[in-house]
C-alpha cells in the first residue's frame, strides 16, 4: 500500500463554485494513473468525506492521466460551518488515503 | 468571420503580471484586451458587502497600467465582474477610480458600465413566477429567502457584454459576468466560430494558468472560423497539449462541459496540437445552443460574528484540549441562556483548535499531540451587540478553566487585547439558481459616459 500523495504528482482540491467541492488527481504516468484509477474507489472516498456517493462526479481521464472528483462541499462556501473558503485543503484528505 | 485576438494581462486585476509580457501583448495588436476583476471564490462577503476584495491601491496601480495600455493599442479594455462580486457599488467604485485616472492620464474616453444587480422583490416575483430553478446542491429556498439577500447579482453572458461593447465604448466595466463571457463576446460578434470562441475563454480566464509559467499573468488567444491558438505572452511561459487540456479541470465540476447563458460548451471532442513548443492550436469544441437562462448569486446574513484567540502551551491541555473546550463550550452556553436569554437555538459557539482539526473539523483522522493549540473560539448571534456579548461570556473561561477542581488556576496566552474582536456580519451564498429569460437583455442595464480629456 502506498499514499496517493506520494505517486501523485499532484493532488488539488478547488471550489467549483460556492456549492461544489471539485478534487484533481495529476498523475506523473500511465502506469500510476491506473493504479489510483483502480485502486481508489468512490465508494471510499465517499466515506472519507462522508458524503453521499450517488452525488459523486468521477472522470478518469486516461490521456491526461488524471483522476477529478466533484462532489458538494462538505459546507456552502463561507457558511458558519464551513472551515475552508477556497476549498484548498480538503485536497489532504485523498493524499493520505492508501492504494495497492 | 474576422480572425479575433484577445489579450488577457491577467488572470485577474489586483493579482500582478509581468509587464514585459503584457507590453509583448500590446505589440501583437490585439483587437481588445479583457481582464477578469472578480470571483464567488474568496467567499460571500463580497458580494454580501458589495465590496471588492483587492486593496483600492493595488486596483488603481494596476488599472492605470491596463488604462495606458489600452490607450497606446486603440482598442477597447473590458473588466469583468468589476471589484470581486460584480454588484452595482464595485462598478461604480471601478467607474470613480477610471474617471479619476482619465484626468490624471489626460485620457477622454468613453466608458460604458453593464450593471449585473438584482432587486431582491423582483427575483423573488420571478421565483414564484416559476421562472427560477435550482442547480445540483442548491440550498432550498423561497421569497422570502431571495427578499432578505443584501445582494443579487445576475452572471452576464456573451449577449450582454457584446451590447455593451456595441456603445462604441473604450473601456467597459461589467458588473457580474461569467468569467468567460468577456473572452468569447468579440470574437462571437465577429464570426468567429462558437465552440472555440466558449473554449479558448475558458482557457484564458485565469490568464496564463494554462501555460508552464502561470504566474506571468499575460496570454494571447487568437479565435478564427474553426478554432483558437495560445499564445503566452512572457517568454519562459509554455503552453502544451497537456497545459491547456488540463485546464478545463480547474474549478469546473466537469471537465468536458461549461454552462453559459444561452447554451452549453462541450469539449468532448476536441483536439489539442502543438503549433510549436509554446503555442497550442485547439480545434473540435462543439456550442450547443440552449433555453436562456443566466445564473443567480445571492448574498444575505446569517449572523453576526465575535471571535478571539487562545493559546494552549501546557501539555496537559494541549493533551486534553478537546474535552477541554467542549467544557468551556458547555459553560459559556449555560451562562448565555441564563444570562442573556437567549434561546438556545439563536445562538453558536464554536471552538476550533488549531494544531489538532481546526481546517478539516469531523474529517480529521487522529493525529499526534502537537506543541500547543490555537483554541480559535467564534462566536455567532442574532446581532453584533448579542455577540460581542457571548465572546466577552466566554472570556474568563478561555482564561482560566482547570481541568479538574483540585488544582491551582491555570492562565492561558492571549495575544491581544481586547481578547475579542468584532467580525460583522457572517454572510451566506443562497442562490445556486439560474433565471430564464425571453430577452437576454431584460435584467441588465448599461450606461455610457463620456470621462477625462485628452
Amino acid at each position: 500500500m502506498v499514499e496517493i500523495g506520494q505517486i501523485a504528482a499532484k493532488v488539488r482540491s478547488k471550489n467549483a463554485g460556492p456549492f461544489w467541492l471539485t478534487i484533481d488527481i495529476f498523475c506523473r504516468n500511465r502506469v500510476d494513473f491506473e493504479r489510483i484509477s483502480t485502486g481508489l474507489e468512490t465508494d471510499r472516498i465517499a466515506a472519507r468525506f462522508r458524503a453521499d456517493p450517488a452525488l459523486i462526479k468521477r472522470f478518469d481521464i486516461a490521456e491526461l492521466n488524471v483522476v477529478k472528483l466533484s462532489l458538494p462541499r462538505p459546507a456552502v462556501q463561507g457558511t458558519r460551518p464551513d472551515r475552508d473558503m477556497h476549498g484548498a485543503a480538503w485536497a489532504v484528505l485523498v493524499e493520505e488515503m492508501e492504494v495497492d | 468571420m474576422q480572425e479575433t485576438r484577445v489579450l488577457i494581462p491577467t488572470g485577474a486585476l489586483g493579482l500582478g503580471y509581468d509587464r514585459a509580457a503584457l507590453a509583448r501583448g500590446i505589440a501583437a495588436k490585439p483587437h481588445i484586451i479583457a481582464v477578469d476583476g472578480g470571483s464567488t471564490d474568496s467567499g460571500p462577503a463580497y458580494l454580501g458587502r458589495a465590496a471588492s476584495k483587492y486593496s483600492r491601491a493595488t486596483t488603481r496601480a494596476e488599472w492605470r497600467d491596463l488604462m495606458q495600455a489600452r490607450a497606446e493599442a486603440g482598442v477597447p479594455l473590458i473588466i469583468g465582474t468589476a471589484g470581486t462580486c460584480g454588484a452595482d457599488a464595485t462598478v461604480d467604485w471601478l467607474f470613480d477610480i477610471t474617471r479619476d485616472l482619465a484626468a490624471e492620464l489626460g485620457q477622454k474616453l468613453t466608458v460604458t458600465r453593464l450593471y449585473s444587480g438584482q432587486n431582491p422583490a423582483e427575483i423573488a416575483a420571478a421565483f414564484d413566477a416559476g421562472r427560477i430553478t435550482d442547480l445540483p446542491a442548491a440550498p432550498g429556498i423561497d421569497a422570502d429567502t431571495i427578499r432578505a439577500c443584501s445582494n443579487i447579482v445576475a452572471l452576464a453572458g456573451a449577449e450582454q457584454v457584446a451590447a455593451a461593447l456595441a456603445t462604441g465604448a473604450d473601456i467597459v466595466i461589467a458588473g457580474r459576468t461569467t468569467d468567460t463571457a468577456i473572452i468569447a463576446a468579440l470574437p462571437i460578434a465577429r464570426g468567429c466560430h462558437g465552440g472555440a470562441a466558449w473554449h479558448g475563454a475558458k482557457i484564458g480566464e485565469c490568464g496564463a494558468l494554462a501555460t508552464t509559467h502561470p504566474a506571468s499573468g499575460t496570454i494571447l488567444i487568437t479565435f478564427d472560423g474553426t478554432g483558437f491558438t495560445v499564445d503566452p505572452m512572457a517568454p519562459s511561459a509554455r503552453a502544451t497539449p497537456y497545459t491547456v487540456s488540463a485546464h478545463m479541470l480547474y474549478e469546473n465540476s466537469d471537465p468536458f462541459l461549461l454552462y453559459e447563458p444561452g447554451g452549453v460548451l462541450d469539449v468532448t471532442d476536441a483536439t489539442y496540437a502543438a503549433l510549436d513548443d509554446r503555442r497550442v492550436r485547439v480545434e473540435g469544441s462543439v456550442w450547443r445552443p440552449g433555453p436562456y437562462t443566466v445564473k443567480l448569486e445571492g448574498a444575505r446574513i446569517a449572523g453576526y460574528q465575535t471571535v478571539s484567540l487562545t493559546l494552549l502551551r501546557d501539555r496537559r491541555y494541549v493533551a486534553n484540549a478537546t474535552g477541554w473546550a467542549a467544557e468551556v463550550a458547555a459553560r459559556a452556553r449555560a451562562d448565555v441562556g441564563a444570562r442573556m436569554g437567549l434561546a438556545a437555538d439563536a445562538f453558536e459557539i464554536e471552538l476550533r483548535l488549531i494544531g489538532r482539526d481546526a481546517t478539516l473539523g469531523p474529517l480529521e483522522p487522529p493525529g499526534p499531540v502537537p506543541a500547543e493549540i490555537g483554541v480559535l473560539a467564534i462566536a455567532t448571534a442574532p446581532s453584533e451587540a448579542e455577540a460581542a456579548e457571548i465572546g466577552k461570556i466566554l472570556n474568563p473561561y478561555l482564561l482560566h478553566h482547570a481541568l479538574t477542581e483540585d488544582e491551582p488556576m491555570p492562565t492561558f496566552a492571549f495575544p491581544f487585547s481586547p481578547a475579542e474582536m468584532s467580525r460583522g456580519a457572517l454572510y451566506e451564498f443562497c442562490l445556486h439558481h439560474v433565471m430564464a429569460l425571453d430577452d437576454p437583455m431584460a435584467p441588465f442595464r448599461i450606461v455610457t459616459d463620456e470621462v477625462g480629456h485628452g
